[in-house]
């Protein structure tokens, strides 16, 4: 055993990166939450003074995480799955409601939103079956399989009316598709997502229109691995069938705040005195964050020195939009720094994944790689109005204890396998 | 291959991110301006604005508080519009009028919304004011004018506009600036600095505490008060005096260049323009394209000073030494060139130059005109010299004063002559209705009296100005130094005899003052109008030119009177009475007092407005306005209780004749 710990090598870029968004994110909540002049660290009455409480007992939490057994996860990964699902079905009996979703345990005084947890038993249940000698992912029984895994707890959660948490689980394919699912359906998600854009953005007519131009084209222009004619004809109807059905489903499945929110990111709405109405409500929180980061120039205004974050322009800026805080107070300096933080850890994790001699380790670390990524990109996109309003944390960064400790436990059990990586064959 | 797919997109997204921050926070991006930042609530403080006195240290233009009613478009929520108009007594229609020019003008900037109220609507609106988000009440200070005279030299405050604005990032909307008179020209001494207060809001709007403890903030300079070079009581006399008639009087110390009055008829009570009639008060008098009453007669009136201007073309030619002071000319009810004729009056011929100015001979002066012209062989020479000359008494120039308006006038010279004739095409005889004041020369009556405030101090002057002092300051060196004229120092004597003649036994004998040695000059100034188009005579303009005593004199006094007629027969009498109120303070003709307050020109005004034909000169018609009239509005007793009474005359009354 002495001879064990000696030799575990716990990946230290990782960590530091890990701290510091920690504590830049820590610096960042005690902006957007403080009031009045005077700042008591531990002044369990604010968010920041109840985060320092989160990070700390984060601490504890790391090095429980890492004196476990690295096996003990490859083996107990369905159990705490199975944990992890029962938690979140648990919800419709006991959860408490906050701001319409009903996605957290009350415990005393402390909430806890399995949601979070439910990534990393996620993440340890594919890494567990794709690694599985027989599981092979080419085969599509596999694939339908390994979807499950992933459909059912973002199913809970959606029913939980937790939809930005359930976009999450998009970023698996990233991982399926590193382990070999076949190009095919990469393509597929390109187009998609091309398809969906268009069609919402020019109109279902015109971009069935386009398509078809561009099925017949493809078929008279290509020489080699021509479509036969009822091929062609198929994948029109798909293509044109598929550009009606997100016109469908935005127009009548989705809820009014939601189409909105797709509205304003495509500026679809031409009507000046209804968008007038939408600026005061679906995309106030928009404007206001991006006249933060704005208003913070080069350098930023400071710490403690941002009036639009004095001023609490910016609803839930010490959660979903801290961002803005870093914008306005770090300027684009800050700003960049935050973005290349989590992009270097990001990189760092899929390095180290790629050495991973054990498969799953591997898929392992392509989950959190995955799951960070969303992350990222859906709310810093969100912050600064690349992308439409999904409500989910920037890991790390925002205010929340379930968030952090969630997204600690999902970096550390990498961080534990890979300082394994050496024992394992 | 596939495992390129995360690490390039997350590489991309990243550099997606950078580029996005980039262009947010530097490419489209304004340096960071605390005056912009709409988190900040930006409070003035404004500091007293100066009091302006009198020479004499009596208070003209004092404070009163006013409150608007100021806000922002974009903060202001749905409101009971009902309730907050009838509080304010306006109709639905200026609310949504207002608030839509404000927001065009700028949704994040506080506008005006309404200014100046009075006091019992402060008191009414100051509870309820938290009701209506995004409005606020400003503390503003508004003149409180202690006096019914000088409107033209006081001027008034107002608001600034756009352009002001965008010129002078110190003025924010709503402010209020000095628009003319004293008020605009000191308008930096008077005005102070005022004090801002920065405050953190909420995004619900609430003030939640100074912005970083205040370091920030500043607080207001108080104006500086000013004492102005006018005699409240000669200027309100003058005023009185130009009752009923159009035109200006300048009166000037000629020792010190100090303006002691400054009249221009018809004029307003300045109380007119303060508060919130102002706009519409303002409109009337600035409409008033007959009257008009915001023209300062004089000091922007350009127009051929006639007779007096002779007195120069004296000294000329004593200064250039082709005349003495004992040469004699003839006059045959003129002067006979060329075919045509300049014609005079009747009086004694031939006479010297002491007749000459007594009796205000055209002949002499168009010989003595024509030999400073016709010195050398060219007369382009002389002509430049004896502008020059003219100049130097500071005509055809702006006199560069602190007056707020003003008119260089014009003075020809060679040039303007040669490009009429072409050159060397003419002689003195081109332009020899110089000689008498009546050719291409134009002054304005600040002009005239500055010119006899340089013969009274016999070859020098200073620049008319109307500071006196400033509070914790300096007025403007230039005013305190002295312009020497061309004209060397003897030469003044006999010509400043003449003019003391002129009152003994020349054309001003009828206005002596008993006790005064006033040397004076009358002027009848020929004037042309259109009517339709076509170029009409009107009736004279009466002019008088006077300093007074004649030796060291303490006042130097410039009297026009629009289509007076004979320079005596108005312009005359009041400068006299003029004199007579400086020097010895009270007023010993009181027939020529009389004489002046029940006459009025209305008539003659109304004449070429009336589509009739008219007659002028001697045809000119005067109007007689009832003594008993006149003591029972008070004018005679005192001008004090006019203030209630007193509206914007701009209709010429009909009067009997």
């Amino acid at each position: 055993m002495q001879k064990d710990y000696a030799n575990y090598r716990f990946d230290w870029i990782t960590i530091a990166l890990f701290l510091l968004l920690v504590l830049f994110g820590w610096v960042n909540i005690m902006s957007a939450s403080h009031v009045g002049e005077v700042i008591e660290y531990f002044d369990m009455d604010q968010p920041y003074g109840k985060q320092s409480f989160f990070i700390v007992f984060t601490f504890g939490l790391i090095i429980l995480i890492l004196s476990i057994e690295a096996k003990f996860y490859e083996r107990f990964a369905s159990l705490i799955y199975v944990f992890s699902i029962i938690s979140l079905i648990g919800l419709f009996v006991f959860g408490k409601n906050v701001n319409g979703a009903t996605s957290w345990y009350a415990i005393g005084g402390m909430t806890l939103q399995p949601s979070e947890f439910a990534k990393f038993a996620t993440s340890l249940a594919v890494a567990k079956y794709i690694s599985d000698m027989q599981t092979n992912i080419r085969t599509l029984k596999d694939q339908l399989k390994t979807i499950a895994i992933i459909v059912v707890p973002s199913i809970l959660i959606l029913l939980q009316n937790d939809a930005g948490s359930t976009v999450v689980y998009a970023g698996f394919f990233f991982v399926f598709y590193r382990e070999g699912l076949q190009q095919i359906y990469l393509f597929i998600a390109i187009a998609i997502i091309i398809l969906s854009v268009l069609s919402l953005k020019f109109g279902a007519v015109f971009t069935s229109i386009l398509c078809l131009v561009f099925i017949i084209s493809a078929h008279f222009y290509r020489k080699r691995k021509r479509l036969r004619i009822y091929q062609s004809i198929i994948l029109g109807i798909i293509c044109i069938g598929f550009t009606f059905g997100v016109h469908y489903f935005y127009t009548d499945v989705l809820k009014d705040h939601q189409q909105d929110r797709i509205s304003l990111w495509l500026r679809l709405e031409k009507d000046p005195a209804k968008l007038e109405l939408m600026k005061k409500k679906e995309a106030y929180n928009l404007i206001q964050s991006e006249e933060a980061i704005k208003s913070g120039g080069f350098t930023g205004k400071g710490f403690l020195e941002g009036t639009r974050t004095t001023g609490k322009f910016v609803p839930e800026q010490h959660t979903d939009y801290i961002f803005s805080t870093v914008g306005e107070e770090w300027g684009f300096l800050g700003s960049s720094l935050v973005v290349i933080l989590f992009v270097a850890l990001i990189i760092r994790i899929l390095h180290l994944a790629e050495l991973q001699k054990s498969q799953f380790s591997r898929v392992y670390g392509y989950c959190v790689a995955s799951i960070l990524f969303i992350h990222f990109l859906i709310n810093i996109g969100m912050v600064m109005g690349l992308i439409p309003t999904i409500g989910i944390p920037l890991p790390f960064f925002s205010y929340g204890g379930s968030g952090l400790w969630a997204f600690t436990i999902l970096l550390f059990i990498f961080v534990k396998l890979d300082s394994n990586r050496l024992y394992d064959w | 291959m596939r495992k390129l797919l995360l690490i390039s997109t997350v590489f991309a997204v990243g550099l997606i991110f950078i580029a996005r921050l980039f262009y947010l926070q530097i490419y489209n991006q304004d340096p960071y301006n605390l005056y912009e930042d709409n988190a900040i609530r930006k409070v003035f403080d404004y500091p007293k604005r100066g009091y302006v006195y009198d020479r004499n240290g009596k208070l003209l233009v004092a404070n009163q508080t006013s409150y608007d009613v100021m806000f922002i478009p974009r903060e202001v929520k749905p409101l009971d519009t009902l309730e907050f108009c009838s509080l304010l007594r306006i109709t639905k229609e200026d609310f949504i009028r207002m608030y839509n020019k404000a927001y065009v003008y700028s949704p994040r900037l506080p506008s005006v919304f309404i200014p100046q109220l009075s006091r019992e609507e402060y008191g009414l609106l100051q509870e309820k004011i938290r009701k209506f988000e995004g409005f606020y009440i400003q503390k503003r200070s508004l003149r409180d004018y202690q006096t019914t005279i000088g409107a033209n030299v006081l001027g008034d405050i107002g608001e600034v506009n756009n352009a002001i604005i965008e010129k002078n990032p110190y003025y924010n909307m709503g402010d209020l600036i000095g628009k003319q008179g004293v008020e605009q020209t000191y308008e930096e001494v008077l005005r102070g600095v005022k004090g801002i207060k920065f405050i953190q809001k909420d995004r619900f709007n609430r003030d939640i505490g100074p912005y970083k403890d205040g370091i920030y903030d500043t607080l207001p300079k108080a104006g500086r008060d000013i004492t102005i070079t006018i005699d409240a009581v000669l200027q309100e006399y003058g005023e009185l005096l130009m009752k009923n008639k159009r035109g200006g009087i300048v009166a000037i110390e000629p020792a010190t260049g100090e303006i002691l009055a400054m009249i221009s008829a018809p004029t307003y009570n300045p109380n007119l323009l303060v508060g919130r009639q102002r706009t519409r008060n303002f409109s009337k008098l600035y409409n008033d394209s007959i009257a008009k009453p915001l023209y300062d007669r004089g000091l922007q009136a350009m127009y051929p000073p006639g007779s007096p201007f002779k007195i120069l073309n004296a000294l000329i030619g004593l200064q250039e030494g082709v005349v003495t002071t004992e040469d004699r000319f003839g006059c045959n009810h003129g002067y006979s060139y060329g075919g045509r004729k300049m014609g005079c009056h009747g009086h004694p011929s031939p006479l010297a130059m002491n007749g000459g100015i007594s009796n205000s001979c055209n002949a002499y002066f168009a010989n003595v005109y024509r030999r400073i012209i016709d010195k050398y062989d060219d007369p382009a020479k002389g002509m430049d010299i004896w502008s020059n000359h003219v100049k130097s008494f500071g005509l055809g120039n702006y006199l560069n004063n602190d007056l707020s308006v003003g008119q260089p006038g014009k003075v020809p010279n060679s040039k303007t002559y040669d490009r009429v004739y072409g050159e060397g095409n003419w002689s003195s005889t081109y332009n020899l209705s110089n000689a008498i004041g009546q050719g291409e020369i134009l002054t304005t009556p600040i002009q005239l009296a500055n010119m006899a405030a340089a013969i009274g101090n016999r070859g020098y002057y200073y620049t008319p100005h109307i500071i006196k002092s400033i509070e914790g300051g300096k007025i403007d060196s230039t005013f305190t130094q002295r312009i020497y004229t061309t004209i060397d120092k003897e030469h003044f004597e006999p010509i400043v005899q003449g003019m003391f003649d002129v009152y003994n036994h020349g054309t001003a004998s009828t206005v002596q003052i008993p006790g005064i040695e006033i040397c004076g000059k009358t002027g009848t100034a020929e004037n042309f109008t259109k009517i339709d188009g076509v170029k009409t005579q009107l009736t004279d303009h009466s002019i008088f030119v006077a300093f007074a005593p004649k030796d060291n004199p303490t006042i130097a006094i410039a009297v026009f009177v629009e289509n007076g007629y004979w320079g005596s027969r108005f312009a005359g009498r009041i400068a006299s009475l003029m004199i007579e109120k400086h020097i010895k303070g009270e007023i010993t003709r009181k027939d020529m007092e009389t004489w002046i307050l029940t006459h009025g020109l209305e008539s003659e005004y109304a004449k070429p407005h009336s589509g009739q034909p008219f007659t002028i000169n001697k045809g000119a018609t005067i109007d007689i306005i009832d003594i008993s009239e006149l003591e029972k509005s008070g004018i005679l007793k005192s001008t004090k209780d006019i203030k209630q009474k007193d509206s914007i005359n701009i209709k010429p009354k009909s009067t009997t004749q």
